[in-house]
């Protein structure tokens, strides 16, 4: 591999300060909605007393995880020694780091009192594993940032490896900790399951690399900077092994509720029954958001074509949003299994026939969730236009020693 | 903080959008004097040095577990259509000054604060109907406390779980963990509250075994049992569980019951019988 030199991104100024300028405007919106829901309360949004976490949770578990995705291209090149994947480190840290924060500014804003973010910073209650993964997200962002340090400065070199490998550990155990938030959770029955956290990594290895290639092949070519067939093929092609990796643990995931007769109503909603969350699981998640990329990924043809490659990621990430919704939402919305046997002719001013409870996403919170994006988006632009993240070419024969042009 | 004084008036006498802070001492301290006024008639002087010092102090002795607060609720005396414990609920917590933020109806049904739920159950088998209410139920295991990450949901030492307004950053996820839908958030500004029942938007909350009654050693029983027995139901005994000499104690022993949920071995401090 010949020496990569890493540059800043040089689009013109005026196309830079656009984007700058169109992602502030998103978050400025965003920074509203929120004003907005602080100061009337949550009635504005469509959450309840039924369906406690809505879309700003979406959003922000999905960024969370995805982080910590997309923090694994850098780890494929440090800790597993494939010297074809070093130069994405520096990327790969820094939009880890960004979706990171964007997801963690998406939670903190949605919270009843955001005011008392320095209790939560200052009281713990350590049979938590919500204040466990407090620690685990801000230990993140430090792990990363020394982890560029060790990519990017000389002195750092050293320790690139034990960095590397420690961010590895700490990124799982991040996913771990975050789908273990729902896996814990005994009182319903889509949760109480530690194959969550097993998931949770699965689909953060899927769509944290979705975006990364989204980001990677946006940015090259805007700047006009080689990316290779070698690199593209290769991280097309793991996509969809992690595509294929996320299909086998929901599998596994809605094998294990179905065994049980005492999970049958929460499945057969989830899978048959349940109106929009059926139609998100099946038609989202898997048939958009796994089935229709694996088809573009592999097709002889279409899988040729950079467009249809980017489209791929596109539809990882939109079946990402949709298994948010299914697995957050469509959760909460299944009424509590509390009388076996028994059906709740009323729970309070709940009714029979409407005791699936209601959530309808409202524009706020909506608005604060793409804010997140945009979040991430922004500290990955101004990154990227900074400090040498970006490599000046990935073309084949840079990349690939063995390269030999035919 | 002041504690329960408000409990010697008559339920009614809370039950007025004017019974928050300010105006709420006057009318007390007026129905006080009242009291105190009709007692000197009819009793002598006596009881009158009764009347004026039992006013409830606040708590100076830390909780013990010498009590473990909890009710036995027997669902065949739980009558259909009977929603007296839901409303007495309402008015010794303030849930009654709520008001709907929103014109749609429907949002706010599942969006105000319950503390109680009437709810209805038809036997699949069988068909038969049973009533019961549901509230929080005061596990000894309970998973809103394990969850809480800041420790704002928590357990007394006597076996109330409740919620510490003032440490709750509005995470719900104590209500994501709570197998029985019992809590609340508080989605509304709160224009009006009871002094003893501190409630705040932003914060979860829910039934606290009427906390501020119990800090009140002369108070043996919560708003939704009182008003369940006036109705004539009775269906509803509050008591203590470790007190093997309690009504609550002596009606456990006397009629088969279950926890709710009672496969997640929560050991929960409300019971019921006939379910």
């Amino acid at each position: 591999m010949k020496r990569i030199v890493y540059r800043e991104w040089r689009i013109p100024p005026s196309r830079y300060w656009s984007l700058l300028a169109l992602l502030a405007a998103v978050i400025g919106i965003a920074g509203l909605s929120t004003l907005y829901v602080e100061h009337h309360g949550h009635w504005v949004t469509g959450m309840n007393n039924s369906v406690v976490w809505g879309m700003p949770h979406v959003f922000a578990v999905f960024l969370i995880i995805a982080a910590s995705g997309a923090l694994n291209i850098a780890s494929i090149g440090t800790v597993f020694g494939r010297t074809v994947y070093k130069p994405l480190g520096r990327l790969s840290g820094l939009l880890a780091a960004g979706l990171l924060v964007g997801g963690l500014l998406i939670l903190v804003l949605d919270l009843g009192r955001p005011d008392r973010l320095i209790v939560a910073m200052t009281t713990y209650n350590f049979s938590s594993i919500f204040a466990w993964n407090i620690f685990l997200y801000t230990g993140f962002l430090a792990v990363v940032i020394a982890y560029l340090w060790s990519m990017a400065d000389r002195k750092g070199w050293p320790y690139n490896y034990s960095i590397g490998s420690f961010a590895m550990v700490w990124r799982l155990a991040l996913t771990t900790g975050t789908g273990s938030i729902f896996g814990f959770l005994v009182g319903r029955d889509a949760y109480d399951t530690a194959i969550l956290a097993l998931l949770f990594v699965a689909m953060s290895l899927a769509y944290g690399l979705a975006i990364y290639l989204l980001v990677l092949m946006f940015s090259f070519n805007e700047d006009q900077r080689p990316l290779g067939e070698v690199m593209l093929k290769r991280l097309k092609n793991l996509l969809a092994l992690f595509i294929m990796v996320m299909l086998y643990v929901v599998l596994v995931y809605h094998l294990t509720k179905l065994y049980g007769a005492k999970y049958n109503d929460i499945e057969h909603f989830i899978l048959l029954g349940g109106g929009v969350y059926t139609l998100m699981f099946w038609f989202g998640w898997i048939i958009i958001g796994s089935i229709a990329p694996l088809v573009l990924l592999y097709h002889p043809d279409y899988s040729q074509d950079r467009n249809w490659i980017a489209t791929a990621c596109g539809l990882t990430i939109a079946g990402g949003f949709a298994a948010m919704y299914v697995v957050i939402i469509g959760s909460q919305a299944f009424p509590i299994n509390m009388f076996p046997g028994k059906t709740i002719v009323a729970f309070g001013a709940m009714t029979e026939g409407n005791l699936i409870a209601s959530y309808l996403p409202s524009l706020p919170e909506l608005l604060l969730g793409i804010g997140g994006v945009a979040v991430a988006l922004f500290i990955t632009a101004v990154g990227v236009r900074v400090l040498q993240f970006l490599p000046e070419s990935l073309a084949d024969n840079v990349i690939d020693p063995h390269y030999k042009a035919s | 903080m002041t504690y329960a004084s408000h409990s010697h008036s008559s339920p009614d006498a809370i039950d007025t959008p004017d019974s928050i802070d300010a105006v709420d001492t006057d009318r007390r301290q007026f129905l006080h004097y009242a009291a105190a006024g009709v007692a000197t008639v009819a009793l002598g002087g006596g009881a009158v040095l009764t009347t004026l010092t039992a006013t409830a102090e606040p708590r100076t002795t830390p909780v013990t577990s010498t009590h473990r607060w909890g009710m036995l609720i027997d669902t065949t005396k739980c009558a259909a259509g009977c929603d007296a414990c839901v409303t007495a609920c309402e008015r010794e917590n303030g849930l009654n000054l709520q008001q709907s933020p929103t014109d749609d109806a429907a949002d706010w049904a599942d969006q105000q604060s319950a503390w109680i739920r009437k709810v209805t159950l038809r036997d699949n088998l069988t068909g038969q109907v049973t009533q019961l209410p549901l509230m929080c139920q005061h596990c000894a295991e309970p998973p809103c406390v394990d969850v809480c990450p800041t420790g704002a949901s928590f357990k007394r030492a006597d076996g109330i779980v409740m919620v510490d307004r003032h440490t709750c950053i509005g995470c719900r996820y104590c209500m994501m963990a709570c197998p029985y839908q019992a809590r609340s958030f508080v989605h509304q500004p709160v224009a009006q509250k009871l002094t003893q029942v501190p409630r705040g938007k932003g914060c979860v909350e829910s039934c606290n075994l009427c906390v501020s009654r119990r800090d009140d050693d002369r108070q043996t029983s919560t708003a939704c049992a009182d008003a369940c027995a006036a109705s004539g139901q009775g269906a509803i005994v509050f008591g203590d569980l470790n007190d093997p000499n309690s009504p609550l104690h002596q009606a456990l022993a006397q009629v088969n019951s279950r926890q709710i949920r009672q496969e997640l071995n929560l050991n929960t401090g409300v019971r019921y019988a006939g379910l």
